[in-house]
């Protein structure tokens, strides 16, 4: 096999330089630290790893604080950290608090993040857990760092540390302020040396302590975030732009229908065109591989297979989907939670109301399709990817290829959004996998219509409710029933269930069980059952319809069933949403772990107050048939995930003549502990409920009996411009009953915020209209025929 | 293949291709123009468009031997090394979440300022539809237009 490249010189410069200053390269070699040699078992990993570009690839040693932290000799410092960013600018954040604990500014910084060879392994990003848990570790030995500097600067001037003073990475001697030493005259270029503690890497510690919040001063400010300029000036490298010498380009020919099996391959279809190289195909696996990009796309569409269907539907077509799900026997149930005597409680109720919520799958749906480029160069594999996971990559590569760990590594780059199990995934393992056929660099881009049709889903839910009210209209019992289309749920990069493993002909003689939402709420309510189902469709394997995490994975759903359904008990009992709601959360105050039920309380009350909630039941009165077609209403919701908690407040117009919806405004008040970054927070806020109203209004996976449907942006239509709010207020909420305490955590912001959003979408027309949407997506068709079935 | 001549941000280069080559490869893979990205392929999503023309064009469906005028790509707005006013929007907005779309973001406001610099709120709405972003930064991308409107003037 041929020798490539080791890391292009470009990319190794863009992974430096999209995040600042001197290039990593410059600085190892200025300070001889890429010919040090020392055990591999011994050696910090960035510096080593550098040193190893050709390979074997071990990991860099967690319990080193050289793997996390390099301080150059202009009094700069780098972070190496194990997370990834998915556009919302955790590498800002992650900035700011090192920087913080470290004493040193903020734009004196940089952040490498989540390449498998020079950076630990934090696992990458996932559960919105980079800042609530992987942020610990880093603010750790960045105060340890800034313990040891303190000590050489201690030794240096023969002061005891208590009689130094350190402020933007110089140390100075308190009585003498003319006695200063930068953090790079110290150790600027040379190894702290130091191991660190800690049975996992969250639990990574030194010596030193981190500080208290008040005397952080870096967190809570709001620095831009370091990746925009290049991502508007053109000069972002991104995964997708990644060229090495010698690459070839990769198209996959995926199965015409669901659970096709592939009979013949005519490669003289396609071997006369220009810059073929090969037919790759294993099991189902078809790929062409040419030397340009646009012959590959052309070649993969020319080449003729015969395909034979499987022998019995796949899968019932999107419009029976909701019958099949409910009379399929589940492939398991959950243990019901059960509080009081709910069946009791709903017997002896003044009024039982009733209702059934519908979610159908929705997709990732990238903006720009799953891609990799692997290199095998010198026996090793490369993955170029935008994986939001790439150490999981990298360990799913391994297995997959039956190659040793420690000869593959992931080089992460920016991609389009990596909300969870995308098929970034299923591209890595098939770009070393094409790699290594080929033996040369390979680049492999899914199209738009493998993208929309075979990315991971979210499953499809039905949620069936039931609520007793009391004379008085008190909600005495709460029955959930959620069934989700969840039955062998993907995991990140596993080398069984990858999409060619499975087209390959690799069976999980346990598919995962799967899992299904419950309400995420501090209600007091006397009785309850909370009861799931798992229900599978005929076809297990090599499906589209295939399901995985997306963002919060089940949360919008069952949110918008628990959400929208204490509406309908609030409409039954004639009171107002917001004091049914608060009525609830108040009914106790114990039980309060993280003081959630406080927290809860302070942030339904802070959206109103944003809003100007006007206190009245729903709906609205309005006069049916009578002069004016938009109709407009306001609706609430609210849920926490982990510890964080979020209500929000929708307000929409509804025209009555077309069924369109706009959602005019939004308010979000959200509680997520301590903030690192309010503006990216807000960012991430404005995106996330969007995200969500996208969901609320259009994405459907539509499918007939044999294959997805809804390929492309026409038959999987998204959110556009045209549906913007007006105006999104957001406020963030610090609902902590001791607000100021000095440990106050940082809670993961991210994926709660997508949870309630769809329940306010539907309260918020119901209050309009007075009808109730219980299924998803909300388009035109489907609420003027629910219009026009109750007269409005 | 066939030479073709194309003439991109001030400068001229010659490429040999398939006529019919989709403009969009042969700016990222030839001339590493690396801006414009794929998204669809089908003209449907923006994130390859460029401006020809003053009109913004989707390179993923335009024939490479269809361009006869100069084509200005994300890499040719700034100007005497000053970022674009609407490039300078963005940062003052923050706009992108993971970026990816923008792009076409860009562009598109960009040929929409230049024919029309003081869009109603409406009229942004109608010239952006097309031009998708599914981190759905469309609120803020608005905004950072208006910005940028009242710079252009
Ligand atoms: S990639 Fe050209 S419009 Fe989508
Ligand atoms: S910012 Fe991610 S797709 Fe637009």
């Amino acid at each position: 096999m041929t020798t490539f490249t080791k890391i292009p010189a470009y990319i190794e410069d863009v992974l430096e330089k999209q995040h600042g200053t001197t290039s990593r390269r410059d600085f190892l070699k200025t300070s001889g630290l890429l010919v040090v040699s020392v055990s591999a078992s011994a050696i910090a990993g960035p510096l080593a790893a550098a040193s190893q570009a050709a390979g074997p690839y071990p990991d860099p040693d967690f319990r080193q604080l050289d793997s996390w932290i390099v301080i150059h000799e202009d009094n700069t410092a780098t972070f190496f950290v194990g997370k990834t960013d998915c556009g919302q600018g955790t590498g800002t954040a992650f900035r700011q608090m090192m920087s913080d604990e470290l004493d040193i500014a903020y734009d004196k910084t940089t952040c490498i993040m989540g390449s498998t060879d020079i950076t630990v392994d934090q696992g990458g990003s996932g559960g919105s857990d980079a800042i609530q848990t992987d942020g610990w570790p880093m603010r750790r030995v960045a105060a340890e760092a800034r313990r040891v500097l303190l000590d050489m600067g201690s030794a240096r001037f023969g002061v005891p540390i208590d009689q130094l003073a350190v402020s933007a990475a110089v140390i100075t001697v308190k009585a003498d302020p003319s006695r200063r030493v930068t953090y790079g005259q110290l150790i600027g270029g040379k190894r702290f040396n130091v191991a660190l503690t800690g049975n996992n890497i969250d639990a990574t510690t030194g010596v030193a302590k981190v500080k208290p919040v008040q005397e952080l001063k870096i967190v809570g400010q709001s620095p831009r975030r370091y990746d925009i300029p290049a991502k508007v000036d053109g000069s972002q490298k991104w995964a997708v732009d990644v060229k090495l010498p010698g690459m070839v380009h990769a198209r996959n020919v995926k199965p015409p229908f669901a659970g096709a099996k592939l009979i013949s391959i005519d490669e003289s279809s396609v071997r006369r065109m220009p810059g073929f190289i090969k037919v790759v195909s294993k099991g189902n696996y078809v790929a062409v591989v040419c030397e340009r990009e646009e012959q590959a796309i052309n070649a993969s569409r020319q080449l003729k297979a015969s395909w034979e269907k499987p022998a019995t539907a796949p899968f019932p077509s999107s419009e029976d989907l909701f019958t099949y799900m409910r009379g399929s026997t589940p492939t398991s149930s959950s243990n019901p939670n059960v509080v009081g005597n709910p069946d009791a409680a709903l017997a002896g109720a003044a009024r039982v109301i009733e209702a059934e919520y519908e979610v159908p799958f929705q997709g990732h749906t990238a903006i720009g399709p799953a891609h990799a480029t692997a290199d095998p160069s010198n026996g090793q594999m490369t993955i170029y990817s935008n994986d939001m996971k790439s150490y999981g990559m990298r360990t799913g590569v391994a297995a997959f290829l039956g190659m040793p760990r420690d000869h593959v590594r992931v080089v992460w780059m920016e991609g389009p959004q990596g909300y969870g199990r995308t098929a970034a995934d299923d591209a890595g393992c098939e770009a070393a996998y094409l790699a290594r056929e080929i033996g040369r660099p390979v680049r492999v881009q899914w199209m738009r219509d493998e993208e929309t049709a075979w990315d991971t889903k979210a499953p499809a839910f039905t949620v069936k409710l039931r609520g007793g009210l009391d004379a008085e209209g008190n909600l005495v019992a709460f029955d959930y029933n959620a069934r989700a289309a969840d039955y062998n749920h993907l995991g990140y990069n596993e080398s069984d269930t990858v999409l060619i493993a499975q087209l390959m002909g690799s069976r999980r003689a346990r598919p995962a069980a799967g899992s299904a939402a419950t309400p995420s709420e501090m209600y007091v309510i006397p009785n309850r059952r909370i009861a799931t189902q798992v229900v599978s469709l005929p076809l297990v394997w090599e499906t589209p319809l295939r399901v995985g995490n997306l963002r919060d994975p089940n949360g919008p759903q069952s949110t918008f069933a628990s959400e929208s359904f204490i509406d309908e008990l609030a409409a039954a009992a004639k009171v107002d949403p917001l004091a049914f709601r608060l009525k609830l959360l108040t009914a106790s105050t114990t039980d309060d772990t993280g003081f959630k039920r406080a927290r809860s309380i302070a942030v339904v009350k802070a959206a109103a107050e944003a809003y100007g909630w006007d206190v009245r039941p729903s709906p609205k009165t309005f006069s049916a048939g009578g002069a004016g077609n938009i109709l407009t209403g306001r609706g609430l919701s609210y849920t926490f995930r982990s510890q964080t908690v979020v209500a929000q407040i929708a307000e929409v117009e509804v025209n009555r003549q077309t069924g369109h919806v706009w959602v005019k405004r939004l308010v979000c008040a959200h509680d997520c502990g301590l903030v690192i970054n309010p503006e990216a927070l807000r960012r991430t806020i404005e995106g996330g409920m969007l995200h969500s109203l996208s969901r609320a209004l259009h994405e459907e996976v539509q499918f007939d009996t044999e294959k997805v449907t809804s390929v492309n942006w026409r038959s999987s239509p998204t959110l556009t411009h045209a549906d913007a709010p007006a105006t999104v207020d957001i406020v963030l909420v610090n609902g902590d009953p001791n607000p100021n305490r000095p440990d106050l955590p940082h809670y993961g912001a991210g994926e709660a915020i997508c949870k309630p959003l769809i329940a306010a979408v539907a309260n918020a027309v119901y209050d309009a209209t007075g009808v109730r949407l219980r299924r998803i997506p909300f388009r035109d068709g489907r609420v003027l025929a629910a219009l026009k079935a109750a007269g409005v | 293949m066939s030479t073709i001549t194309l003439k991109v941000n001030g400068a001229t280069h010659t490429v040999d291709v398939e006529p019919l080559t989709p403009l969009l490869y042969v700016l990222r893979n030839d001339l590493g123009l690396q801006g414009p990205r794929f998204g669809c392929g089908l003209g449907q999503c923006g994130a390859c468009t460029v401006i020809i023309n003053g009109v913004a064009t989707r390179s993923c469906i335009t024939p490479t031997s269809a361009v006869k005028d100069e084509i200005t790509t994300l890499e040719g707005i700034a100007k005497d090394g000053k970022l674009h006013p609407l490039q300078q929007a963005w940062i003052d907005e923050q706009v992108p979440q993971c970026g990816f779309c923008q792009n076409g973001q860009i562009m598109t406001a960009k040929a929409l300022l230049d024919r029309n610099p003081h869009p109603t709120d409406a009229q942004i709405r109608q010239g952006m539809a097309g031009t998708l972003c599914r981190c759905m930064t469309y609120y803020r991308i608005q905004a950072a237009i208006k910005r940028a409107a009242q710079v252009v003037a």
